[in-house]
């Protein structure tokens, strides 16, 4: 009895343990169809003229989406323009005065504004510029995204900058440094690998957001580099593509996915790479 | 002054910024040591500031529709521009199903998978797998979509709802009835779940590796046998961490707009087969905002993001909340 007791209580346990290796390759799986079906869809459409060219009427062939890739770098750049200043600063702060009452709340309330539904940034933005300035523009999609790049970089900057040895400051500061000089010359260089990375985390986070993006930047046909006009972005363009009902468009819509893809990716290896080489920096 | 490095001490901060637990932190300081403190102080209280004009501003954007329905703007299912009558009642309804419905499919899969990656995993696996399952929230929202419409729609529509329906007659229950469109809260909820499954798994996989390793040991050493170990010593300490995971997904599945608006079909309908279409809050706005007739449909629609910033930011809060305990707890 007691032997076929202690058998059943192996077997459930080996069971269990097939069924999370089960989870897990079911987890990976969905990964696994997107990015082929990316590739496979993808690839046959992307050439030259798919980055050089504009977008070109149905049933002309040739069209790119050049003005779509310019469009989401210089929205992007806003929202960087935005985003990082604040976010590092509010990081630096959080770092520094790790109990104060301000930051507390400035933690918590970061993590709750990091899980707002970007659509309502979108309302805020569309409020707060397109309504006053009368028009969609590139500087109203920028605000939406920026918003949302700063509690990304906020958090991850107040992690960075905690690692940063005491000593180090310590050293400084014994050597006669103001605390800005410390925090601008000593503090900030060696926690410069982490921000980057958080920085590029949140790049490439809000390079591939689209409905921010629907009633602020709206997207443009031609070429536009102002920021005071729409603008195109690759979301929107696999967006607007994909619900189309022409073959070509779809297609077009699989190759510019995929380069978002790419370039979400390449940010995030890259993200990978700086944070390695910058703990090494840090802890050496 | 001396009640404020009283208050550093404790740990509890004070009015005066400078010094709070930090003992290495030199009072005081130059003009420009001052001008620094005014400038990341001004940084860290933007943040606060900003989800405030947020409020303030869809708040007062919805505040027309908001007067004019009253409540019955919850409760009401006509949502007709030409009569100017606004009621948000089948998107609510829409993104409570379709987001409940990726909760019962994600939650299962990601616990398994933060099992297997803090249990079972070898350990030449564990980097490549966590990779992999993070990856998942790196994809763009829009590029679930177009996947969703091309691939996953197919396949439900010719496989899983048949399956569903005839082979597992599961149409005699009003929740797989109907005809199979493709474009429907089922695959809504399926694409849904396949998004905020790294968000829980990671949430979860980092209470479980919380757990201390002499508990684990203790419950080896006692004889348990894996599992026994994970059902009695890991999962009661990560339950309120993990139970945070699940809350977090949800916030994000609430929210989530473009992929969702690609594949639920857009329908202004309450219907009780997941098979039929649908709407969701996000998926309402994203459709209909720039297309809005009249000053009362624009403000209606910031109605419905005003009740979605309400119920996300409930959400949200409660969520870190949850895991904000759970790891104070295990560091105490």
């Amino acid at each position: 009895m007691k032997f076929r007791a202690s058998r059943r209580r192996h077997v459930v346990s080996a069971v269990m343990g097939v069924v999370t290796w089960g989870a897990a390759i079911t987890a990976t799986l969905p990964l696994l169809f997107i990015l082929v079906y990316l590739l496979a869809k993808g690839v046959t459409s992307l050439n030259l003229a798919f980055f050089t060219r504009l977008p070109r009427p149905v049933g002309v062939s040739g069209g790119g989406v050049a003005n779509a890739i310019v469009g989401t770098l210089i929205v992007v750049g806003v929202a960087s323009a935005l985003g990082v200043p604040v976010g590092v600063g509010a990081g630096v702060y959080l770092a520094e005065r790790k109990a104060a009452p301000l930051a507390t709340t400035v933690r918590f309330l970061a993590d709750v504004l990091n899980g707002l539904p970007s659509i309502v940034m979108g309302i805020f933005a569309w409020e707060l510029v397109v309504v006053p300035m009368g028009h969609f523009s590139a500087l109203a999609g920028g605000l939406a995204l920026g918003a949302m790049m700063i509690p990304v970089v906020t958090r991850t900057t107040e992690e960075m900058v905690r690692v940063v040895p005491t000593t180090l400051y310590e050293a400084a500061l014994a050597l006669g440094y103001t605390r800005w000089r410390t925090a601008l010359r000593i503090v900030i260089p060696t926690a410069m690998g982490g921000i980057i990375t958080g920085v590029m985390v949140a790049l490439a986070r809000v390079a591939g957001e689209t409905a921010p993006l629907l009633f602020t930047a709206i997207g443009n046909e031609y070429m536009s580099y102002s920021l005071t006009q729409p603008i195109a972005a690759l979301p929107l363009t696999i967006f607007n593509y994909a619900i189309s009902p022409y073959d070509e468009w779809h297609s077009l819509a699989w190759a510019a996915a995929l380069v978002l893809i790419v370039f979400v990716l390449l940010v995030s290896m890259i993200a990978r790479a700086v944070t390695r080489s910058g703990f090494a920096r840090a802890v050496d | 002054m001396a009640d404020a490095s009283q208050a550093g001490a404790t740990g509890m901060g004070s009015r005066i910024p400078e010094g709070a637990g930090e003992p290495t932190r030199i009072q005081g300081g130059g003009v420009g040591d001052r001008i620094y403190d005014v400038v990341i102080t001004a940084f860290a209280a933007a943040v606060p500031v900003l989800l405030l004009v947020i409020f303030v501003v869809v708040t007062v954007a919805a505040w027309p529709a908001l007067r004019t329905f009253g409540f019955s703007f919850l409760t009401s299912s006509e949502w007709n521009p030409v009569k100017q009558q606004f009621g948000a009642a089948p998107a609510i309804y829409g993104t409570v199903v379709s987001s409940f419905l990726a909760l019962v499919l994600a939650t299962p899969l990601a616990l398994g998978v933060a099992i297997f990656l803090s249990e079972y995993a070898p350990g030449w696996l564990r980097r490549p797998v966590a990779f992999a399952v993070d990856l998942l929230a790196a994809i763009p929202s829009v590029v679930y979509g177009l996947w969703g419409i091309f691939v996953l729609i197919p396949i439900l529509r010719s496989y899983v709802m048949p399956f569903l329906r005839d082979t597992l007659h599961l149409g005699a229950t009003p929740f797989f009835s109907g005809p199979a469109y493709g474009p429907s809260m089922l695959a809504a909820g399926v694409i849904l779940a396949i998004m905020i499954l790294p968000y829980i798994s990671a949430v979860a996989r980092e209470v479980m590796m919380a757990v201390p390793r002499s508990q684990r040991e203790a419950a080896l050493a006692l004889g348990a046998t894996r599992w026994e170990m994970i059902r009695g010593s890991v999962l009661p300490f990560a339950k309120s961490g993990v139970i945070g995971g699940v809350i977090l997904g949800l916030g994000r599945a609430l929210g989530e707009t473009m992929a969702v608006t690609m594949v639920i079909g857009n329908r202004q309908e309450i219907a009780a087969s997941l098979f039929a279409p649908g709407y969701t809050m996000a998926s309402l706005i994203a459709n209909q905002f720039t297309e809005a007739t009249g000053d009362l449909h624009l403000s209606a629609l910031m109605a419905v993001g005003f009740v979605l910033f309400i119920i996300t930011l409930i959400v949200n809060a409660g969520a870190r909340w949850l895991v904000w305990r759970t790891s104070r707890g295990a560091g105490a």
